[in-house]
């Protein structure tokens, strides 16, 4: 027959963090995710090197819309993170305001992206450049807005209390909503940057 | 630390805990990754009768010179779902069965990390079977190969909605693999035993890790380049299309950077079954554990350096074809390395003729030869020679086939006992060996010959002058010999199921942790939860290098509702309790809503797509929710 262990110490159950499996599952998620965005950039880049004429075909893209637009979804991860460790610590009684404020910002930053895609002098079938183009901050928006979603279903159950403080919940959205603007960072560098030349 | 025997009352309840509910809504519900994995072992094999109906419909076609068996169009179809149904259907969620049925029992663990997760991933691989496949009777199946190049497959030159089938199909079976290659990442990380280091794990675990990295950072590839076909086919866009300025050799870079990777998805976890299965009948350790776990996840890494090899003859640069030429031949290095294990196993140990010896022996052999012309094709100079001849099929059938479905049919008869509780009969067994062994060499290795004789691939029929009629008659025979010895396997293991001999836990005398339990095992795999120190758990009273003992029978009970435990990534420490998830329909309702939404945009009804879509969105809401925790520090560990 077997024996069981009475063990000295108690360990904890659904541990938080990098003890808990969904943690982990979220970076296996957003490893495969940033693979699709590096496939994403490779094909760009393909069919920027293989391009016949200039390449973007209209010259660089204006950044009067997205330099602000990077500038805000970035400061969006820096009030998540800053309002999540002031629920954690105690010091907020709710992280459910600052997860709305994040929300807002992201939804800003959609709205700001549409106006710039009816800004295009080109439509999505125009050609290799338009192609790629939509379809780049096309799969980004769709992740930005997938990330609204969250932090909203987030903000519900934080209304309901459902979310504890060291909770699983709260660190998967952030995950999530930080890996959002880290990937816009290199989508900007490579849309808008690069092509910038003197 | 002290130690209680578990009393029985306690063993029932672990048993009633972890039992699927009766009935048809356990049947829907279940999470439990033995029924997954048997379910996953059940479907792939169905797969592999209708890919071998195929092809032996393809064969018939071919046995003769300018037969007219076949249309031109039929070929097309019937070969393209071939190579898709034996690559997507079968060789890969084959492996995946014998993951998900084998692992948590290697690893002592009582689940998979994400139970609900591994049913879905079942749920959608099934689906996604049936949506590849709703073209055929229709006479509207995929028919531009499993590789699908454009531009022979973009709207103009393939109009139909074929292509958008295999497109949509293969994004939608692409979502299952990356779950399900998640779950497995995750289980190795966090639910070994206490104890099990990663240099203790056994092989087949190594090789499933390895592959279910390599399918996290391949697959995005294939479901954005299928994402752009789709694009291009249905809404005017030019990825592939040069006409607006994009790159048909974009799909070739595309596909192959995932299509390449995914060859050794196919073949790393069974030469990990091998490796565990082979030294059984040696009666002794494999030999060079840890070249041969290195030499797994040195191909693996090679293995992303080498795509450009399929595409030698597109008129690359001679850098880059010097470049991936050079890295295709490293490649054999880590494969040596494990021949080279498992002959010296053979070798040093006193080799048991029994029936998975001689699939894990013929499989060696396969695979020296299936290298040997691996080896040939990765020069480019030849392979300008060889591309697009038969001499490829007659390769890729003997790596693929001899890589995964010799091991596969050896571990099913190795791991049978398991699996039902009975063994193989071993006569019968021997027969299907032989017949399978000699008709596969009959059937591949005169197709090295008839490629070296200018017969191309992918084509319907050849005129009579070419001269290689009689060696396709003798090809067409050897297949359909394979096929027989092939029913002559399924026949033996449908009828061992009700008179074979009772096998009892350990049959084979086997070392490792799965062979400690019952067969089958008990609904919650282990009473408790058994601390390893080796990586011979059964064998360490009979083995000198080993010193410390592992603890079979003392270890965690958590006996609170599902649970299991936590251990750390590198050392297996244990450091939480998880409590795992029931039976539950969501995973089912998400696989149905992923369903609704891949038919609707093959159909392009876009609101019915929408509410799919939606429905799929509340079901992952629902699936997220934050449960109540009743006791966030465990008050009784253990006992």
């Amino acid at each position: 027959m077997p024996d069981a262990i009475i063990a000295k110490d108690t360990l904890p159950v659904n541990g938080p963090g990098r003890l808990s499996t969904g943690w982990w599952g979220m970076l296996c998620l957003i490893s495969t995710e940033g693979i699709l965005f590096a496939y994403l950039i490779f094909s760009y880049a393909y069919l920027g090197v293989q391009a016949s004429g200039s390449w973007p075909p209209g010259g660089a893209p204006p950044l009067s819309l997205a330099l602000p637009n990077t500038i805000l979804l970035l400061a969006s991860s820096v009030v998540l993170e800053v309002g999540a460790r002031r629920f954690r610590s105690g010091r907020d009684r709710s992280t459910v305001p600052v997860l709305l404020l994040t929300a807002l910002m992201g939804a800003v930053f959609v709205i700001v992206q549409w106006e710039e895609w009816g800004r295009k002098e080109f439509g999505f079938t125009d050609g290799a450049y338009s192609s790629i183009y939509f379809t780049l901050t096309g799969f980004h928006l769709a992740h930005v807005v997938a990330g609204i979603l969250a932090l909203l279903v987030l903000a519900f159950w934080g209304w309901q209390q459902r979310l504890t403080r060291g909770g699983l919940h709260l660190a998967l959205g952030r995950m999530y909503w930080h890996f959002v603007d880290v990937v816009w960072l290199v989508v900007f560098l490579t849309i808008y940057i690069v092509p910038q030349q003197p | 630390m002290a130690t209680v025997p578990v009393p029985a009352p306690e063993q029932e309840k672990l048993v009633r805990t972890w039992e699927t509910a009766p009935g048809v809504y356990g049947w829907c519900a279940t999470v439990d990754h033995k029924q997954i994995g048997i379910r996953y072992l059940v479907t792939s094999i169905v797969f592999l009768l209708l890919g071998g109906v195929e092809a032996l419909t393809l064969r018939i076609q071919l046995a003769q010179p300018n037969l007219k068996f076949l249309a031109p169009e039929q070929y097309d179809q019937l070969f393209s779902m071939h190579g898709v149904t034996m690559i997507f259907l079968y060789a890969l969620p084959v492996l995946s069965g014998f993951s998900n049925y084998l692992w948590p029992l290697m690893l002592g663990s009582r689940d998979m990390a994400f139970p609900r997760l591994n049913a879905l991933s079942y749920w959608l691989y099934l689906f996604s079977g049936i949506f590849l496949y709703v073209g055929l009777p229709l006479g509207q199946a995929p028919n531009g190969g499993w590789f699908n190049y454009v531009p022979y497959t973009s709207s103009e030159y393939d109009p139909g909605i074929n292509i958008d089938i295999f497109a949509l199909g293969l994004i939608f079976l692409g979502i299952s693999t990356v779950v399900g290659s998640a779950n497995f990442v995750v289980t190795l990380l966090r639910t070994r035993a206490p104890g099990m280091s990663i240099n203790r794990m056994p092989i087949l675990v190594w090789g499933t890790m390895t592959a279910s990295v390599a399918n996290l950072f391949a697959v995005p590839a294939l479901s954005l380049a299928c994402f752009m076909l789709w694009l291009d086919r249905n809404f005017g866009t030019s990825f592939f299309a040069v006409r607006g300025g994009g790159q048909p050799l974009l799909w070739q870079h595309l596909f192959w950077s995932f299509g390449h990777p995914w060859v050794y998805a196919l073949v790393l976890p069974s030469m990990g079954i091998v490796s565990d299965a082979l030294p059984v009948f040696c009666r002794r350790p494999l030999v060079g554990y840890t070249a041969v776990a290195l030499a797994t996840v040195t191909t693996m890494v090679i293995g992303f350096g080498v795509w450009v090899h399929h595409m030698f003859a597109t008129g690359l640069p001679t850098m880059a074809i010097s470049f991936f030429s050079a890295a295709s031949i490293i490649i054999a290095v880590p494969s040596a390395i494990a021949v080279f294990a498992w002959i010296a196993t053979i070798w040093t140990g006193r080799p048991v003729f029994k029936v998975p010896f001689l699939y894990f022996a013929g499989f060696i052999l396969l695979f020296v030869i299936g290298g040997v012309s691996g080896f040939m094709t990765a020069s480019a100079a030849l392979d300008w020679q060889l591309t697009d001849t038969y001499f490829v099929v007659a390769h890729l059938h003997y790596v693929l086939l001899g890589i995964n479905l010799f091991p596969v049919l050896g571990g099913l008869v190795y791991w049978f006992p398991k699996f039902s509780g009975r063994m193989m009969d071993e006569r019968l067994g021997r027969w299907a060996f032989w017949i399978m062994f000699i008709g596969f060499n009959l059937a591949f290795f005169p197709m090295h010959i008839v490629g070296l004789e200018g017969m191309p691939r992918r084509i319907y029929t050849y005129p009579a002058d070419l001269g290689v009629g009689g060696w396709n008659l003798l090809i067409t025979i050897g297949a359909f010999m394979l096929a027989s010895g092939i029913l002559l396997f399924l026949y033996n293991l449908v009828r061992s199921l009700s008179v074979g001999e009772v096998a009892g836990p350990n049959p084979w005398d086997a070392p490792t942790l799965e062979w400690s339990t019952s067969s089958p095992p008990p609904p919650q795999n282990f009473d408790i939860i058994p601390i390893i120190a080796s990586r011979h758990p059964l064998w360490e009273d009979r083995l000198e290098d080993v010193e410390d003992r592992s603890q079979l029978t003392t270890g965690y009970l958590l006996d609170h509702g599902r649970e299991t435990i936590g251990t750390t990534p590198l050392d297996a420490e244990p450091n939480v309790i998880l409590r795992m998830p029931g039976d539950s329909l969501l995973p089912l309702c998400l696989a149905v809503a992923t369903s609704v939404l891949f038919f609707a945009l093959l159909s392009k009804l876009w609101l019915i797509a929408g509410l799919g879509f939606a429905a799929a969105l509340v079901t992952l809401i629902l699936w997220f929710a934050p449960e109540p925790l009743a006791d966030p520090e465990h008050p009784r560990l253990y006992a």
